[in-house]
């Protein structure tokens, strides 16, 4: 299935939920997308089953370009790509019970030759997700079932088609814990009785390394790194990567220990950053990673967070919300001040940057009664071939 | 030590169509001044109850039996303004979600003032001075203090919530679920800033999650509450080593981490708490479980030092223990 690309578009804002995303799944694995919230790993499951359509790029599922498939081709096709999603609770109809829900997809396909026929069907499904007492259950509505039981339903529901592909988005994140491995030990039993193929999404690296064949870690809508499991999780190569691993809490009171953590938080998709998506964030930042005009005006904002530069800062820069980014650019109209000494000054304040961020200036200016301060085209960036993984940093 | 909260045999009912929840039963525990105590256990364990018994926001209509004493005050028999004057200085509460606690059409800066205000009567000067303060010191830019809640990351907000929560200096924050809303790593963050901010103000913790890693990184003590009530209380380090009751051990065996080489699950689910099973709550799903225990309440006794559950075999396993 390579190359999907996809553009949201609300309003006039252009919103890159995924930006040039490619995998191949290969047959009977289970592949990971795996990342934080709004890293698009959601869209990409959703685009699968075209339940989104890409604004570029292709979908192909078994040789075929189902990328533009309309409707009518694509029925025949949902009876071999499923899809379960994170609420059981929303995934079942509360007015429909759970023999009528599980048994749907085949009156819908018309699958079945007969009501009795259906049951029969949908009390063996029943068994095999462990959904049981099957005879006693099968007329109880949703409300009546546990979490667990419920998103056992919605399983038997995605397998009764017999389907190839399932997309698994964050099966288990509703559950509670003591109740997760349950779910998960079925999905994989049924993955090796059924011949299934899966997309397992999830933000759980742990569960990750457990159920997955092969992963991709997913930032702000591009995949920074993806490979075998075994390979990413004992040398994560992404600098995001890394940093994911290192915040997960460990259940061992005895490594405890202070943690290096990237600063902030996932950015705006609407204005994803220039360059590599991580770099404002990024421990292992190079020079040519991406620094742009707004990291400039952030930096300002980090420093106000120091009482003893605060005023020093508003005399010679004036207020933040003064200070325009543009690009690679960043500026601000000047008072009565001396350009000279301002870029003076300017260039002593980012010379207690980060080295990587001051490297990255191309210039300093005053024109117009403006002063810019100019940072480089960054380095290009594409997916490279490491250690047997695709990672997508300037670092390699 | 100092102890700063004292629940006492604390129990708690909701009243339903069905019949009386015993959300919460016979609850005794102490924290410490400057302690970092943790509340574990599944949907239904009671945890969220313990917290809002401690706020005195219990829905109306739920039955508090016991005492919870703050000092020598017993919060329970609390009403109205003496309530209100405790509630947000004296004892503070941090919720999951940032978003819906604050409220849209106010400025963060808003927010602030009516907490100080609501408590202190303090010139405006102070006030906003205190406001940055408090701001800064979650690393949020007094450049930022006339946004509006939705302006902000969650992480921000959830930083908003707990400098708000803390702009009075209560000696005690309930955390409930602080960081489920939160991606990994804002999550880490907001653990180091809790951990920061109890390194300088000496404030006592109670940390309501369902995350066992989470406990284990920050917490001193920890609770393990099922069905309402207290299953095992224990210093942090013998909990995850040493558990001594079933329940423990299930689920520190069922959580799913980067060294998991087998999952395990606990069969069955929490029981329905109008009418919960007789004898250890715990026997319908515990794979020892023997006659006995259906029909005896076990008591909440200590197996070592500092450390008791309610198992009525807790010696047993406690013997197997040491044996390996």
């Amino acid at each position: 299935m390579p190359f999907i690309q996809r553009l949201f578009s609300f309003n006039r804002l252009a919103v890159h939920a995924v930006d040039g995303v490619s995998f191949t799944l290969r047959p009977g694995e289970i592949f990971g997308l795996v990342g934080e919230s709004g890293c698009g790993k959601t869209t990409v499951g959703r685009t699968i089953l075209r339940l989104v359509q890409p604004t570029s790029g292709r979908i192909r599922f078994e040789g075929v370009d189902i990328t533009r498939a309309k409707e009518r081709r694509l029925r025949p096709l949902r009876k071999r790509i499923q899809i379960i999603f994170q609420d059981p609770h929303a995934s079942l109809n509360p007015a429909m019970t759970i023999g009528h829900a599980i048994g749907h997809p085949l009156k819908i396909h018309g699958l079945a030759s007969s009501d009795k026929d259906v049951r029969g069907r949908v009390l063996s499904i029943m068994q095999e997700v462990g959904l049981t007492p099957a005879e006693q259950l099968y007329s109880k509505y949703p409300s009546d079932l546990s979490g667990g039981q419920k998103q056992r339903a919605v399983i038997a529901r995605a397998i009764i088609l017999v389907p190839k592909l399932i997309v698994a988005d964050e099966p288990v994140a509703m559950l509670d814990m003591s109740i997760r491995a349950k779910i998960l030990e079925l999905l994989l039993n049924l993955k090796r009785k059924f011949d299934l193929t899966y997309i397992f999404i999830t933000h759980d690296l742990a569960t990750a390394k457990f159920v997955c064949d092969r992963i991709a870690i997913m930032y702000l809508g591009r995949i920074v790194e993806a490979g075998p499991v075994d390979r990413i999780f004992s040398d994560p190569k992404h600098p995001y990567t890394r940093a994911l691993l290192n915040a997960i809490p460990i259940p061992d009171p005895r490594r405890r220990g202070p943690k290096t953590l990237p600063k902030g938080e996932v950015p705006d998709a609407v204005y994803p950053p220039a360059g590599c998506r991580f770099h404002p964030r990024c421990p292992e930042v190079l020079a040519t990673c991406g620094w742009e005009g707004r990291d400039f005006i952030d930096y300002l904002e980090e420093r106000r967070l120091n009482p003893e530069k605060v005023q020093r800062d508003e005399e010679i820069l004036g207020p933040l919300n003064q200070w325009w980014a543009r690009g690679f650019q960043a500026g601000r109209k000047i008072g009565k001040q001396n350009p000279a000494q301002l870029i003076e000054h300017v260039r002593r304040i980012l010379a207690e940057a980060q080295p990587q961020m001051n490297q990255a200036v191309r210039d300093v200016s005053v024109r117009d009664r403006q002063i810019t301060v100019e940072f480089h085209n960054p380095d290009l960036l594409g997916p490279k071939e490491v250690e047997g993984r695709l990672v997508e940093c300037l670092l390699y | 030590m100092d102890s700063i909260l004292k629940a006492e045999n604390l129990s708690v009912e909701y009243f339903s169509k069905k019949g009386y929840v015993h959300a919460l039963d016979d609850i005794s525990l102490e924290i410490g001044k400057g302690e970092t105590v943790g509340i574990v256990g599944e949907t239904g364990s009671g945890k969220s109850t313990l917290a809002k018994a401690i706020l005195g926001i219990l829905p109306p209509g739920a039955r508090v039996g016991g005492k919870l004493l703050l000092r020598e005050t017993d919060l329970t028999r609390l009403r109205g303004e003496p309530l209100r004057r405790i509630r947000g200085r004296d004892i503070a509460l941090i919720f999951q979600d940032p978003m819906t606690r604050l409220n849209p059409l106010m400025t963060i800066e808003d927010h602030f003032l009516e907490t100080i205000r609501a408590h202190e009567s303090v010139s405006d000067r102070e006030a906003h001075e205190r406001t940055v303060r408090a701001l800064t010191s979650m690393r949020v830019p007094e450049s930022r203090i006339r946004n509006y809640p939705h302006e902000f990351s969650g992480g921000m907000r959830q930083r908003i919530m707990i400098g708000l929560a803390v702009v009075l200096r209560p000696s005690l924050l309930v955390a409930d679920e602080p960081t489920t809303s939160l991606d990994v790593i804002v999550e880490a963050q907001i653990l180091e800033i809790l951990e920061d901010l109890k390194k300088v103000s000496g404030m006592s913790l109670l940390l309501i999650t369902h995350n066992l890693g989470i406990v284990s990184e920050i917490c001193d003590r920890v609770l393990v509450l099922y069905a309402g009530k207290m299953a095992e209380l224990g210093p942090v380090g013998d909990i995850f080593a040493r558990p001594i009751h079933p329940y423990t051990r299930l689920l520190l065996k069922s959580v799913i981490h980067l060294e998991t080489k087998e999952l395990y699950s606990i069969d069955g689910t929490p029981p329905d708490l109008i009418d919960p099973p007789s004898g250890c709550r715990f026997h319908p799903r515990c794979p020892y479980a023997q006659t006995v225990c259906s029909e005896k309440i076990p008591p909440f006794q200590e197996f070592r030092p500092g450390q008791p559950a309610s198992c009525l075999f807790g010696k047993d396993f406690l013997d197997q223990d040491n044996a390996t």
